[in-house]
C-alpha cells in the first residue's frame, strides 16, 4: 500500500527531492508548493526536475546529498546530511549535535 | 459505458452503472457535508473523481510536478508484521533505499508513549545510530493511548466501569489525571528523543481515546514546541470525529468533543503543531465511490483553512483506501489521485 502510494502520489524520497521537500516543511512549516519553489531554487532546478530520478542522481552525487546506491567516496548518511543542511541553509537537529560532540 | 469495476469498503470487488457510480459520489459527499457542516464538493469535483473512477487502468496517478511529501506511522514495524527479521535501523534503510521513503519514523512496537517512558534510555541509541545512517527525516512515532492510564492497565479509576455506577463526577476526575500523566510521559519521551536529534516528534493515533486523549496531544505538543521551537511536531489523528468520552474538556477555550477534522486542525496550529494528519473513516458496506466522495469532501474543508502542511493518514480503513490487509493498488491509487488533487494536500 505505501509503494502504491509513493508511485501514485509520492515524491520518491531520495531517488529525487522527497527528502529535501519534507525538510522544508518540517523545519520551516512549508506548504507543499512553497517548498518546492525553495528546494529548487536552491537546487537552480525547476519543479518538474525536482522528480526525475534521473537528474537527480547526478545532482545529488555532485552535491554530495547522498544517493541510493553510493559508490566509494560518495557522502552516506550524516556526511550528506552535513551537506543538506548546507545546501538548504536549514538547521538539522543531528548534525548540530554531532558537531557538538566533535568539537566542531 | 459497459459496468465500472470497482470495490467496497472491505475491499470486495464490485461492479457499478455510470448511473449507480454517479448517485454514490453524489451521496458520500452530502453524508460529509452534512455532518460536517461544510459545503459538498462542486459539479467539476464529482465530475473529476467520476473521471478517476471510469478509467479503465488498473493504476493511476497525479500529473508530474504534483506530487507529495510521504510520511510514514510505524514504518519498520510493518516489515515485522511480515516476519521480515530484519532490525529497525535495518528496516528504516530498506524504507529510506528500496522504498523511495521521504520520511522515517523509528518506534517501538508498543506504539505507546507511557510504555516508552521506561525503556526510553534503550530507544535513545537506536535512534542515535539510526541518524548516523540514514539521509531522510526522522521522526520518533508512538499515541497517547490514555487507555493505558487507567484500571486495569494504568494508575486512575476506569471511567467505563464508574460511568455505569453513576459515579460521573469519579469518571471526569479519571480522565482529566490521566491527561496530566499522559501530558508528562509524552514531553519526557519526545524530549529525550529531540535530545538526541530526532528530526520531529510524531503524535500520532490522536483521539483514540476521546476528547481527553486528544487534549493530552495538544497540550503535550505546546509544552514540546515552547521547549524545543525549532523541532517538528507531527498531529495524526486517530478517527475523523472527537468522541466526548469526557465531554467538557476544552483547548483555549474550543470544546474538543465533537469536532471534525477542519476545527481540529485550527487547535493543533493553536497548539504550535507542524504537520497535522487528518482521518476520516472507511465505511465497509459503502462503495469506494462513496467513501471517497465522503474523504475528499472533509479533506478538502481542512485544506482549505489550514496554515500548516497537512499530511492525509491513507492507510487501511482510513482516506478512502478500503478495510482489509492488503488494500488494492487500482482503489488505493484512485485515493492517492483524488485526495492530492482536489484537497490541496501537502503529503500523506
Amino acid at each position: 500500500m505505501a509503494l502504491a502510494h509513493a508511485h501514485a502520489s509520492g515524491m520518491g524520497g531520495m531517488r529525487t527531492t522527497g527528502d529535501l521537500v519534507a525538510r522544508m516543511q518540517m523545519t520551516r512549516g512549508m506548504k507543499i508548493q512553497e517548498a518546492k519553489a525553495y528546494v529548487a531554487n536552491k537546487l537552480k532546478l525547476s519543479i518538474r526536475d525536482l522528480t526525475d530520478p534521473v537528474i537527480m542522481t547526478e545532482v545529488r552525487k555532485d552535491l554530495k546529498l547522498g544517493v541510493m546506491s553510493p559508490q566509494a567516496h560518495d557522502a552516506i548518511g550524516i556526511e550528506a546530511k552535513f551537506r543538506i543542511a548546507e545546501v538548504l541553509d536549514i538547521d538539522i537537529n543531528c548534525v548540530k549535535r554531532f558537531k557538538d560532540k566533535v568539537s566542531l | 459505458m459497459g459496468k465500472i469495476f470497482t470495490r467496497y469498503g472491505d475491499g470486495t470487488p464490485a461492479e457499478m452503472s455510470t448511473s449507480e457510480l454517479r448517485a454514490d459520489l453524489e451521496a458520500g459527499t452530502e453524508d460529509a457535508a452534512d455532518r460536517g457542516k461544510i459545503p459538498p464538493l462542486s459539479e467539476d469535483e464529482l465530475n473529476h473523481l467520476f473521471d478517476i473512477f471510469s478509467s479503465p487502468y488498473k493504476f493511476i496517478s497525479v500529473e508530474p510536478g504534483q506530487e507529495i511529501v510521504l510520511t510514514y506511522d510505524g514504518a519498520h514495524v510493518k516489515m515485522r508484521r511480515h516476519e521480515l527479521n530484519v532490525e529497525r535501523i535495518q528496516g528504516l534503510r530498506i524504507y529510506e533505499k528500496v522504498m523511495g521513503a521521504d520520511t522515517l519514523e523509528l518506534c517501538h512496537v508498543d506504539y505507546s508513549f507511557k510504555s516508552i517512558k521506561p525503556i526510553v534510555t534503550f530507544e535513545q541509541p537506536v535512534m542515535e545510530q539510526a541518524l548516523l545512517v540514514t539521509h531522510a527525516p526522522l521522526f520518533y512515532g508512538a499515541m497517547p493511548n490514555l487507555g493505558l492510564y487507567s484500571q486495569p492497565d494504568g494508575p486512575f479509576p476506569n471511567p467505563s466501569e464508574l460511568l455505569p455506577a453513576g459515579k460521573i463526577k469519579e469518571a471526569l476526575e479519571s480522565h482529566e489525571k490521566s491527561v496530566e500523566q499522559a501530558v508528562k510521559d509524552i514531553v519526557f519521551v519526545g524530549s529525550c528523543m529531540v535530545e538526541c536529534g530526532a528530526d520531529g516528534i510524531n503524535i500520532d493515533s490522536t483521539g483514540a481515546a476521546g476528547d481527553a486523549d486528544f487534549l493530552a496531544a495538544l497540550l503535550a505538543t505546546q509544552q514540546l514546541k515552547e521547549k524545543y521551537p525549532d523541532i517538528c511536531i507531527e498531529v495524526g489523528m486517530a478517527g475523523e470525529f472527537i468522541l466526548g468520552m469526557h465531554a467538557g474538556l476544552e483547548f483555549e477555550g474550543t470544546r474538543l468533543a465533537g469536532l471534525y477534522p477542519h476545527d481540529q486542525v485550527k487547535l493543533v496550529e493553536k497548539a504550535g503543531g507542524t504537520i497535522f494528519g487528518p482521518v476520516v473513516n472507511t465505511k465497509t458496506s459503502q462503495s469506494t465511490a462513496w467513501n471517497l466522495a465522503r474523504v475528499v469532501t472533509f479533506t478538502k474543508a481542512v485544506g482549505e483553512v489550514a496554515r500548516i502542511p497537512i499530511h492525509a493518514n491513507m492507510g487501511m480503513g482510513v482516506g478512502g483506501v478500503p478495510m482489509c490487509e492488503h488494500p488494492p493498488i487500482d482503489t488505493v491509487s484512485r485515493a492517492s489521485k483524488a485526495m492530492v488533487e482536489i484537497c490541496r494536500l501537502d503529503g500523506l
